[in-house]
């Protein structure tokens, strides 16, 4: 299962953040801050897991990240996620978010922020993976966005 | 509409920049931006005009970004409530996105958001049905399982939805969170094997969803959902001997659907190897995926090469996990072998962690060891500490007795140089490793000194306790441990660890090298003497220990070091346990005839076989799985240990001796008791032996006594017994496994009592697990209205239930009498209070699960039930009481570790009043079913 989703800036400034298993609001800040952390000081190219924080719950968990020109997109999973896995999935998902807002930049994530939740809640929903498939999540966010243009007209 | 922060407007795809500075300055300025926005949200929520939904939409989403960056939301809930309720998906979309990320338990919100939850599912509008299961499994709380999880797999498994695939595969997984958070709301039924049957739909996203929540649902049920293994099978053969092109958009990069290869061979390891015709096709594929590994990629995306090997790493864990296939086997892990020398680092990692699995299989055992050399190579080379960390756990699993000196060798010299976050690992696995493989005991013993040289301030008590107990309990290496021990203490700076093996080992066996002019006892004294001053208090209190076992050694060294206990820094050290250790040893050393000298600090008696704790210690660090396996095997040939506190560097007969466990008790008593005759000859004179066969003449226990024994339980003075005569009091203290009573005989007549013997007496069952002596004879006479004083000294060896028996003999004007009493000498008085935080608590609880570990007891209260009362009872049990740890307040926990000599137990209590009902709920879980019973039983009875 996945615990957390924690996508953060260079500076360590979250810009997505979804947690799956309950923490209190300060606590979630403290693990999104020693995540960032323990990712900062590792370099570009090496291995992409690492024993989770403290916080998180230490070596039973495992965070997968990647790290993408300003932002690094983090997983925190339990045993029972394959890691390689995970790490396409993250891919999947930072494909999506370019297919849907052509090249994706940092300033999309704050801006849209809710539509980049709703891409989120097309791959993963409540820790668990929904749907890999790119064509799928589009899709489905396509019609989202037709629903929205078609209230809009309707209602104004 | 933001405006908050400087940001990146690189592309994510594009190559690595910068973005804004957050300087302390604009931080401030961020939080006074801030605090407006939120002002002006709140007076939009508050004010008269309603919002139009886009205008509320907005806030939300504004709310949300706030919260994003840390700041607490305390408002906008109940906004987003009523947008639930909207009929327009943009505004119900965002508000159950605000619920999903921010809902508190605010229960009337609860109530409120179910409510709406409730409507959607029943809409059959999928988009509707969509977002209500999606908030479900987000917030995920039992609140949400009791209100939905009967309701779920009806939407799982419903004729209507067969069309509405997304439905399906929100439905699966909600589910499936939803069993994860409260297993026990989650009914199995008929819509188990429909589910199954999901196995063979033909939309792969529900396949994936349903794999998952069945993967979950047969690991507690197996046999529910047994069905699915041939169903699986023929799925993943199906997906595997595809052409890529066949799974059109759920091929990822040339692989066909990767993630449901993966789920579906997590489920196949649920359960054993198949039966022979599924076991084929299985077969077949694995081969297939194994194959495919050695194809030329199709693609050079590091996309591709990941997705095939996810596949791969999942074929070989189940291959491990089935572990009946030696070809299969060995195939696995010629693979794994050639990703250790993969250039991407990641699959370097997995193979490391992959084969620590196959190391332990016993077909692949061999194979795995070929790649020693590797491994040791990415210990050495690897730039990423988790890699390394991967090839240490592996080096562990794959050591045995042909390779266990190169790998423990190699462990060493990495720890040289080792991250600081790993060394306690790597020393605990050094030490286990040495212990496990020694052939040769001086290869073990040069091991630990180098593990103390090398990292010293990581070697814990265990290890350094383990040197020892197996230096004592084998004779054939002690002459050798002598000699090592003197010559690292010969460095002008070595680890305190080293003084304290050093200081032990010396004083058991210097004798053994003192032949050598090189190490004669004087120089062995002032090489020790050296690093005294600048040890901390425990370890001078060895040395101390050290130098009375060397004035019975070696008689000739005893003028310098009676001249040494002699000084002031010693006799009048500011350390009240020094200062007594010294005052005792020099009044020791100058009273004692040789031959006291020698029963009182003879050799120490080999240690009892015990599991070793360092074994424990890795396991709590490492969690169990990591080592059962090693531990095993271990477990027969493992020597023996001693948890506790301090290896006691005297005898340890059942004497009062200055040894240091005795003197704890020594505090305020009479001056050391080496003044009497050699402890053998029993019941001679001062020393009483108490297991003497006195039973025969033993009265009934006095009437009432059993009341006054339970009194006893929860506090340590007061009044034992009283009739016309006699009165009998006791004072007592107890400290870890020991304990001292004060016994005090009143004469309440104004005559004398004549012949007045008190005994001690432990039945058969009670004698082996509590040592009880009475220190001193009383008087035979006691005068009238006279008080009389007795002292028993008392060691716990391991639990007990029984209380020893105090028997008193006298006449009385004529009339013989004879009293029996229980001593309230009970197991909970060596109970050591711990201080835990509440997560920590539970943890433990959880820990301690097994049925004999828990015992329970409800019963009626039979005094009121006051708080304050039963607060004051749990703490002179023994126990801390642990404050804000039950959620509910109106509970009691304590947490407490028992001692006894042979070993530690840990114990936690939980005691649950019902009020109305007048009755109590007492749970005890301590990791021994006896102790749980005992502990259970005396505190029933307290309330």
């Amino acid at each position: 299962m996945i615990q957390a989703i924690l996508v953060f800036n260079n500076h360590g400034k979250p810009r997505l953040v979804r947690f799956y298993q309950r923490f209190p609001e300060e606590i979630q800040q403290q693990i999104v801050r020693e995540t960032f952390h323990l990712v900062l000081k590792r370099d570009d190219n090496i291995c992409n897991f690492l024993e989770g924080g403290s916080l998180i719950g230490g070596s039973d968990y495992k965070l997968i990240y990647r790290h993408y020109a300003t932002l690094y997109f983090v997983f925190c999973v339990d045993s029972s996620e394959s890691e390689l896995g995970i790490l396409d999935l993250i891919q999947v998902f930072v494909e999506t978010l370019d297919k849907c807002f052509e090249n994706v930049c940092e300033l999309d994530l704050i801006f849209h922020m809710d539509k980049v939740h709703y891409i989120l809640q097309e791959v993963v929903m409540g820790g668990m993976v929904l749907e890999t498939n790119m064509n799928e999540i589009v899709a489905q966010i396509e019609a989202q966005n037709r629903l929205e243009k078609s209230e809009d007209q309707v209602l104004g | 509409m933001w405006g908050f922060l400087p940001i990146g407007k690189q592309a994510i795809s594009s190559a690595a920049g910068t973005s804004g500075v957050s300087s302390s300055k604009s931080k401030e300025a961020e939080i006074k931006r801030i605090n407006k926005e939120l002002a002006n949200i709140r007076s939009k929520f508050k004010g008269d005009k309603a919002l139009d939904g886009y205008s509320k939409k907005k806030y939300v989403c504004k709310l949300l970004f706030i919260f994003l960056l840390g700041h607490d939301i305390d408002f906008g809930h109940m906004e987003a409530v009523n947008l639930l309720s909207s009929n327009r998906y943009t505004e119900k979309q965002i508000g159950y996105l605000f619920i999903s990320v921010l809902v508190n338990s605010n229960s009337e919100l609860i109530r409120l958001i179910n409510n709406a939850i409730k409507n959607d599912l029943a809409s059959r509008n999928p988009t509707f049905m969509g977002l209500a299961l999606h908030c479900i499994a987000s917030v995920g709380s039992r609140e949400m399982a009791e209100a939905f999880a009967g309701e779920i797999p009806k939407v799982l498994v419903a004729g209507y939805v067969d069309t509405m695939d997304s439905v399906k595969q929100s439905a699966a997984l909600c589910l499936l969170r939803l069993y994860r958070t409260s297993p026990d709301l989650v009914p199995m039924g008929d819509w188990t094997s429909r589910v199954v049957h999901l196995l063979n739909d033909q939309h792969l996203g529900v396949v994936t969803a349903a794999t998952s929540l069945i993967t979950t649902l047969a690991q507690k049920n197996p046999e529910e959902f047994k069905t699915s293994v041939s169903l699986a099978v023929s799925r993943l053969s199906r997906i595997v001997t595809s052409a890529s092109t066949d799974l059109q958009d759920y091929t990822y990069y040339f692989v066909p659907a990767p993630w449901l290869s993966v789920k579906l061979l997590r489920l196949l390891q649920c359960y054993p190897p198949p039966d022979p015709a599924v076991r084929g096709r299985l077969t077949e594929c694995l081969e297939t995926i194994l194959n495919k590994a050695q194809e030329p990629p199709k693609s050079k995306k590091v996309q591709h090469s990941n997705a095939k090997n996810a596949v791969l790493f999942e074929a070989i864990s189940l291959i491990i996990h089935h572990d009946s296939e030696p070809n299969l086997l060995v195939r696995a892990c010629n693979q794994l072998g050639q990703f250790l020398q993969h250039r991407e680092t990641n699959l370097r990692y997995l193979a490391l962690e992959s084969m620590c699995t196959l190391a332990s299989s016993e077909f692949s055992h061999e194979a795995v060891k070929t790649h020693i050399e590797t491994v040791i190579n990415a210990l050495k080379t690897e730039r990423d500490v988790s890699v390394r960390q991967r090839a240490v756990d592996l080096l562990y699993a794959m050591c045995d007795r042909s390779n266990a000196p190169q790998i423990v060798a190699e462990m060493l010299s990495y720890l040289e140089t080792a991250d600081y976050s790993i060394r306690e690992e790597i020393v605990l696995k050094v030490a286990i490793l040495a212990e496990k493989y020694a052939v040769d005991y001086t290869w073990y013993v040069d091991t630990i000194l180098n593990l103390i040289r090398i990292a010293g301030d990581y070697v814990s008590e265990e290890v350094w306790y383990r040197v020892i107990q197996i230096v004592i309990n084998r004779d054939d290496v002690q002459g050798y441990a002598a000699k090592t021990v003197f010559e690292a203490l010969q460095a002008p700076a070595c680890h305190e660890n080293l003084v304290k093996v050093g200081g032990y080992i010396l004083g058991e066996f210097g004798n053994l090298i003192a032949g050598d002019p090189r190490s004669s006892p004087l120089i062995q004294f002032h090489l020790l003497h050296s690093k005294f001053h600048l040890c901390s208090v425990p370890t001078r209190a060895l040395l101390l220990s050290t130098y009375i076992k060397f004035v019975n050694l070696f008689p000739e060294v005893k003028p310098t070091i009676q001249d040494v206990l002699r000084s002031d820094s010693q006799l009048r050290n500011a350390d009240v346990e020094l200062q007594q250790r010294a005052v005792e040893y020099l009044r020791l050393s100058t009273v004692a005839s040789t031959d006291i000298l020698a029963t009182v600090l003879e050799e120490m008696p080999p240690f009892p076989e015990r599991e070793s704790s360092i074994l424990a210690k890795l396991k709590k660090k490492k969690g169990p799985s990591t080592v059962t396996d090693l531990e095993d095997t271990k477990r027969d040939r493992s020597v023996d240990v001693n948890g506790g506190p301090e290896p006691a560097p005297a005898s340890t007969s059942a004497v009062s001796t200055p040894s240091p466990s005795a003197d704890l008790l020594g505090l305020g008593a009479a001056p050391p008791a080496p003044t009497g005759p050699p402890p053998s000859s029993s019941g001679s004179g001062l020393l009483v032996d108490v297991f003497s066969d006195s039973a025969s003449v033993v009265a009934p226990l006095a009437p009432g006594s059993e009341d006054n024994f339970a009194r006893f339980v929860c506090k340590n003075n007061g009044v034992l017994f009283e009739n016309q005569l006699l009165q009998i009091g006791l004072k007592s203290e107890f400290r870890q496994n020991l304990g001292r009573m004060f016994i005090f005989y009143g004469n309440k007549t104004s005559t004398q009592f004549l012949n007045f013997t008190p005994t001690l007496i432990c039945s058969d069952d009670l004698q082996p697990n509590i040592l009880g002596f009475i220190t001193k004879p009383v008087d035979p006479t006691v005068e009238g209205g006279a008080q009389v004083q007795q002292v028993v000294n008392i060691e716990c060896v391991s639990d007990f239930t029984e209380a020893p028996v105090l028997n008193i003999q006298f006449r009385y004007g004529g009339t013989f009498q004879n009293v029996s009493v229980q001593l309230p000498i009970t197991l909970n008085k060596f109970f050591q209070p711990t201080e835990m935080a509440s997560q920590d608590f539970f943890q433990r609880w959880k820990q301690l699960s097994n049925p004999q570990q828990e015992v329970q007891n409800i019963f009626k209260a039979k005094h009121p039930m006051d708080t304050e009362v039963t607060k004051a009872k749990i703490i002179g049990f023994g126990s801390a009481l642990l404050e804000e740890v039950d959620p509910n307040p109106a509970n009691f926990v304590g947490a407490g570790i028992i001692h006894t000599k042979t070993t530690q137990i840990g114990c936690l209590l939980r005691l649950e009043p019902n009020l109305q009902a007048q009755m109590y709920r007492l749970t005890l879980r301590t990791s021994k079913e006896a102790v749980s019973q005992r502990l259970c039983e005396l505190l029933s009875a307290q309330f």
